[in-house]
């Protein structure tokens, strides 16, 4: 089908000047992704997936420039640091990427037969149904660089991604996949900054056995736009855990496309979003699949909302026939901090299984001021004792973090931000 | 010790007069009770010496050792000295019980200008508290007071008062809901914190829990007034008889 000439001329519009090694996979691999986005075009207001989010800013052909103020997180943890300077991998600032068990290579500079040839844009490929995410067919065709990663074992360390940006005017895509193998384990980071306008897709791939974690803390520079994609394919036994701490920003879309394939799997994606200010915008987006057997799902999703932010959740529980004992879990919630504010959600569940187990829950609230008083009237200041609250409000998402140490540095930023965003 | 006078309180929502000038003076090393029927005002007097939103003092004062009590905000009033153990305890998920206690005696003794308690010294001092109220460790993991049963709460109240250690405890309707032996415990715990430099204001509807605590003065409360004052004999008149005769010979 094709589409209507405006689309086009929008689409064209948005990849003027982009582009790719026309050669091997990537070229094969990245030409499809191309084919693909030529049929769906760019996302509009009115389509049903963006009915909450303007996509608008991610679409238009230019992005306006930013100050900066991006803020890496995880300093505390013994990672190998892979640090990406707008949208560019960076060998000088960036540890000796060598860890055992793990095989780590730089998009932009793999060779013409690597293991990524099989996955990369195929779990974003099959992610476009049901519904279409033309954005991510952008990254898989156009990304300026990403990493590979084959984990064949238990990592020591985790691995950490550092995005830093220099000029903030910069356009970034970027493109990575993560492929454990059986009974490997990874805990991937991303943190910081890298564009004015950032686009991402990781891939993951989880083989049976294997344990995969992810945890990101989205940069803080107010202005910045962010489409990130996560596509995840879960086999028999394996876990995936992913979870997102954010703040500021005026647009932040992050997709999750998780599609257990095996039985027993389990299946986590979490976040916190932090928002303040009228142009904030934060949207998590969630699809699981569950076509196995006895497999575990749980969404858990926090926002803190004041001065007029949106929070919008998108979350879909898709149970496929034959998919019995599932057990699927989601919740997502907003405290207000005043009537300004918002939160949009649409929870659904799509059950074709007799024997299964899901619960959806969407609520939004103010702090209790109860709960606030009866604080209050033990000598806790106004404002302490209001972060205490918010603070607790984000418990049940901040558990789903299961290395303490990741935790706890997550949780003393997220302090930082109440403080300094009180008043 | 705290000193209220001609306490106008009228709801700020709503014209609503529920304080209609209540008169109160009590002494440094002293136990006051307050009896009253049901919807007299005895927590709402509570509440705004405490700082609780939702209230329009309209007329009179209310002073804690010469502090004007109602010009503070909540946590200020509780630097100063004052605690409420309230009718009903808030149940408050996600906010771990210790964590809950550090923060407020730490919070305190920081607006005193007092250094904080280390987390050692504070273990200890928790432990030794809630071993005396027979509280739990279990129940110290806990959020504040959520699935506590209502006189777990209660006791929880007691020790949150002997851990801050104030000066002006006013405790509201704190044996409703305990136990023969609870009260016992509960009882023991206030004792235990008497001495010259606190007061007490115990509010109540029953004689059994003066018959442990013992208060100097009794005074009952009725549409929002003091209306009669006496010893602990007013309170064994009301156990016999109720209301009814003394609010005749108030009108
Ligand atoms: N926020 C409020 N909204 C409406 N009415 C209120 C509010 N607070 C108090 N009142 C009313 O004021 C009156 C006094 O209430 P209060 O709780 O102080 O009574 P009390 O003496 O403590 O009663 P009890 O012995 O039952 O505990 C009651 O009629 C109550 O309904
Ligand atoms: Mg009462």
């Amino acid at each position: 089908m094709a589409l209507p000439q405006a689309k086009l001329d929008q689409l064209s519009a948005r990849i003027a000047g982009l582009h790719f090694p026309a050669t091997g996979w990537q070229g094969k691999a990245r030409g499809e992704a191309l084919e693909r986005l030529g049929a769906m075009g760019l996302p509009g207001k009115r389509d049903e997936y963006w009915r909450y989010t303007d996509p608008t800013a991610l679409t238009a052909p230019e992005t306006k420039a930013v100050e900066g103020r991006g803020e890496a997180a995880f300093e505390s943890i013994d990672a190998v640091k892979l640090v990406f300077v707008d949208g560019v991998f960076d060998a000088a600032a960036s540890d000796d990427p060598a860890l055992a068990g793990v095989e780590i290579t730089r998009l932009a500079e793999v060779a013409d037969i690597h293991w990524a040839g099989d996955l990369y844009g195929q779990l974003e490929a099959a992610g476009q149904t049901p519904v279409q995410r033309p954005l991510a067919a952008i990254g898989s065709a156009f990304a300026t660089d990403g990493v590979l990663i084959r984990a064949t074992a238990a990592a020591g360390r985790p691995v950490a991604l550092v995005y830093r940006s220099e000029s903030y005017s910069s356009d970034v895509i970027l493109h990575h996949v993560v492929k454990l193998e059986e009974g490997a384990e990874l805990t991937l980071l991303e943190s910081g900054d890298a564009a004015a306008r950032l686009l991402t897709v990781m891939e993951v791939d989880v083989a049976k056995d294997a344990r995969f974690h992810h945890v990101r803390s989205q940069g803080r520079t107010p202005e910045r736009l962010v489409a990130t994609h996560i596509f995840a394919r879960i086999a028999e036994g394996a876990l995936f855990k992913s979870f997102t701490v954010a703040a500021n920003g005026v647009l932040t879309r992050n997709e999750a496309v998780l599609d257990i394939v095996g039985d027993d799997a389990v299946a986590h994606v979490a976040g916190v979003a932090v928002g303040d200010g009228r142009d904030f915008l934060h949207d998590d987006t969630v699809f699981i699949t569950h076509g196995a057997e006895r497999c575990e799902s749980r969404q858990v999703f926090k926002k803190v909302l004041k001065n007029g932010a949106t929070g919008v959740f998108q979350g879909k529980i898709l149970v496929k026939p034959g998919a019995q004992k599932t057990d699927g879990y989601q919740i997502s919630q907003s405290l207000l901090l005043d009537g300004d504010s918002q939160f949009l959600a649409k929870p659904e569940l799509e059950i074709y299984a007799d024997d299964v187990k899901c619960s959806h829950g969407s609520t939004s609230g103010a702090i209790d001021d109860t709960a606030l008083f009866y604080l209050r009237s033990r000598g806790v200041p106004e404002k302490a004792a209001q972060s205490l609250l918010v603070l607790a409000f984000l418990a049940e998402a901040l558990a789903e973090i299961e290395d303490e140490a990741i935790a706890e540095d997550l949780r003393a930023r997220l302090e930082g931000w109440l403080d300094r965003h009180d008043g | 010790m705290l000193e209220i006078k001609n306490l106008h309180v009228k709801l700020e929502e709503e014209d609503k007069v529920i304080l209609r000038g209540v008169d109160l003076k009590v002494e440094a090393g002293k136990v006051h009770a307050i009896m009253g029927p049901n919807g007299s005002g005895k927590s709402t007097l509570s509440y705004v010496l405490s700082g609780r939103d939702g209230y329009e003092v309209t007329e009179g004062s209310a002073t804690l050792e010469d502090q004007e009590l109602l010009e503070m905000e909540p946590e200020e009033r509780a630097a100063a000295g004052l605690f409420l153990a309230f009718q009903y305890p808030v149940e408050i998920p996600g906010v771990g019980n210790m964590t809950f206690l550090r923060t407020a005696l730490n919070a305190q003794r920081k607006a005193r200008g007092e250094d904080e308690v280390s987390a050692g010294d504070f273990l200890k001092l928790v432990r030794e508290k809630a071993a005396s109220l027979k509280i739990d460790a279990d129940m110290m993991k806990r959020p504040v007071n959520v699935g506590f049963s209502g006189g777990e709460k209660k006791r929880n109240e007691i020790l949150q008062m002997a851990l801050l250690e104030p000066k002006m405890c006013i405790l509201d309707e704190t044996d409703s809901g305990l136990d023969v032996d609870a009260m016992k415990l509960v009882s023991e715990g206030v004792n235990a914190l008497r001495d010259e430099g606190r007061a007490f204001l115990v509010i109540t509807h029953y004689q059994r829990l003066l018959d442990h605590i013992k208060p100097d003065v009794v005074h009952i409360m009725a549409n929002g007034r003091i209306v009669q004052t006496g010893g602990p004999e007013l309170a064994l008149e009301v156990e016999k008889n109720g209301y009814a005769d003394i609010l005749a010979g108030v009108q």
